[in-house]
């Protein structure tokens, strides 16, 4: 482990970073900052799903809000279900009841959302650039529009979960347990995205973004591998979505509309498009300009949007490219 | 014909009022070379489209192999064996040169959904790569990134690429364009030893290179193939002349 690059050793600030300021705020007793550590780790998490489509793959989705919704309402509905003490539906005579227990709102999330990411893929894989993105919106906002005039669940009021959900017995109302729930998920994650970056199929999928017509020349179907790619990035944006539904108790539409697509990918673009922590970058900046500017303005989102302006003229590579330099592939 | 690889039958491609492709028939067989020449705009490119699936015929069938691949697409024909090289270097511009060639050893072996073996820790799969670099000579340059390989190092790693394939028959759109003299020469006595393990399809330009290559000529005009066949057959053709050689 003698030759870290600048990019490793980034990487390994950040994670302590990550792990070291709850711990202060812990200390001197500020669980607000705890929360804000949460958001910054949940948001991260959603933007590592569109790293892998985005930055991997080169397919531009405008529209992952639909699978951060997604994981957000079935931890929501399952959760109400299960506190209300109604069924949930029954096939059969085989009755299914909700549920608080994150180990199985977790894997439903990722079931569902690979469903509807493997239907939004096979129509959207089919078209490229700008198309790409608009039928990716399309798809997302169909989705939102559905969740508004669905009153079961709130409609456009949202849901309210009135107890944080269980997981394996620990006080997840806790903020510093709930915490170190979602930063163990997001460390998982990123060392899953890192391994399969450099795996046989990452270097497909690099080379679906580079050149598709060399991929297929060579045997290997580019919409197979930017379709498995585009699902497995949904549900990792999804498995953050259930988290931020517990995070903030409630669930709303808002998780679904194009503006939170939006966040996601400034997350990514300001972190460094295809940078493994790139995301995590980006959501800690983006907090930190809504939480620390927003305090002095309303108008925060304005310098928000220089930065992003001055990182997409100037530091294509996003943060992470202007401090550890450009990618380079072995 | 038992010996056939490659069957093009009665194939029809039409651009609005354009027939690009006109009722054309031609066929590959074991260990020949057989080159496709003809004048701009007679339509080489769309006919190699057509064969490896990029463009789809209007009409006519593509055998190979003894099997129908009409329907196929571009990967599946490839996967099939039929290796092709781009007219312009078309590669993989951010890996490196031993990396595009890894690309093409993964196909073979199906292991592209493989989501956690770190590829770069694939010995065989990197000896393999290098081993069809060193064929075309440019091992010394695996770790140099495509983008800044020169333009006659791109195309000796297409042909590398290609090799990878293992491919059942060799399609090349135009290997000696760009190439220089010397790397033309050097190439024509690469090809020349190529035809023993798969049988090549190629359309080119040079023609120094098709006579001294080609063990068989198809002469196309106007997306009709006017005639086919050997070296000499073709020089002394008087359409050929007039169609062709004349205007050069």
């Amino acid at each position: 482990m003698a030759n870290l690059t600048i990019e490793h050793k980034l990487n390994i600030f950040l994670v302590l970073l990550l792990l070291v300021l709850p711990a202060i705020a812990l200390i001197l007793d500020e669980p607000f900052y705890i929360t804000l550590a949460t958001k910054v780790v949940i948001l991260a998490l959603a933007g590592v799903g569109l790293n892998l489509a985005l930055g991997l793959g080169g397919l531009g989705s405008f529209g992952h809000a639909a699978f951060f919704g997604i994981g957000g309402y079935i931890a929501g509905i399952l959760a109400s279900h299960s506190l209300n003490a109604e069924l949930m539906f029954s096939v059969l005579g085989v009755e299914f009841d909700g549920t608080t227990n994150m180990l199985l709102i977790w894997p439903l999330a990722l079931l569902v959302s690979a469903l509807v990411a493997v239907f939004i893929g096979y129509f959207s894989l089919r078209t490229k650039g700008v198309y790409f993105i608009m039928i990716t919106l399309a798809f997302a906002q169909m989705i939102y529009y559905f969740a508004i005039a669905w009153p079961a669940y709130g409609g456009e009021d949202g849901l309210s979960i009135y107890v944080r959900n269980q997981f394996l017995g620990l006080n997840t109302l806790d903020p510093i347990i709930f915490y170190g729930i979602c930063f163990s998920l997001l460390m998982s994650v990123l060392l899953l995205v890192w391994r399969l970056k450099n795996s046989h199929f990452g270097s497909a999928l690099q080379a679906a973004r580079q050149n598709e017509q060399r991929l297929a020349a060579v045997g290997i179907p580019p919409f197979g591998i930017k379709l498995t790619a585009f699902v497995i990035s949904a549900m990792i944006t999804a498995l953050a979505g259930a988290l931020f539904a517990d995070l903030n108790r409630f669930v709303s539409p808002d998780m679904l509309s194009w503006h939170t697509s939006g966040e996601i990918m400034i997350f990514v673009i300001l972190g460094g498009v295809g940078r493994l922590f790139g995301p995590v970058v980006g959501a800690g900046l983006f907090i930190l300009f809504e939480y620390f500017l927003g305090g002095l303005t309303e108008h925060w989102a304005l310098f928000l949007g220089i930065v992003l302006l001055a990182v997409v003229l100037f530091a294509r590579g996003g943060l992470v490219g202007l401090i550890a330099g450009e990618v380079k592939h072995d | 014909m038992t010996d056939c690889i490659l069957k093009i039958s009665n194939l029809q491609k039409r651009f609005g009022s354009l027939k690009a492709t006109d009722d054309l028939s031609l066929d590959l067989r074991v260990g020949e070379i057989h080159a496709v020449i003809g004048p701009n705009g007679a339509g080489k490119s769309t006919l190699i489209k057509q064969i490896c699936g990029e463009l789809a015929p209007d009409s006519g069938s593509i055998e190979f192999l003894g099997r129908q691949i009409t329907d196929l697409d571009v990967a599946a024909r490839a996967r099939l064996g039929l290796g092709r090289t781009f007219q312009v270097s078309s590669l993989a511009m951010e890996y490196s040169a031993l990396r595009n060639v890894m690309l093409a050893v993964q196909s073979v072996q199906g292991s592209s959904f493989r989501f956690f073996k770190s590829l770069s820790a694939d010995q065989p799969l990197r000896d393999s790569a290098m081993h069809c670099l060193s064929e075309v000579g440019l091992e010394h340059r695996a770790d140099i990134c495509a983008a800044q390989l020169s333009h006659g190092e791109r195309r000796q790693l297409e042909i590398a690429v290609v090799l990878a394939l293992q491919p059942k028959a060799f399609l090349l759109d135009e290997p000696m364009a760009g190439m220089g003299a010397e790397g033309s020469q050097k190439l024509t006595g690469f090809l020349d030893q190529l035809r023993q393990r798969a049988p090549i399809l190629m359309v080119e330009h040079d023609m120094d290179a098709v006579f001294s290559l080609a063990d068989r000529i198809s002469v196309l005009v106007y997306g009709k193939i006017i005639m086919t066949g050997t070296v000499d057959q073709v020089r002394s053709d008087a359409r050929v002349r007039e169609a062709y050689l004349g205007e050069e």
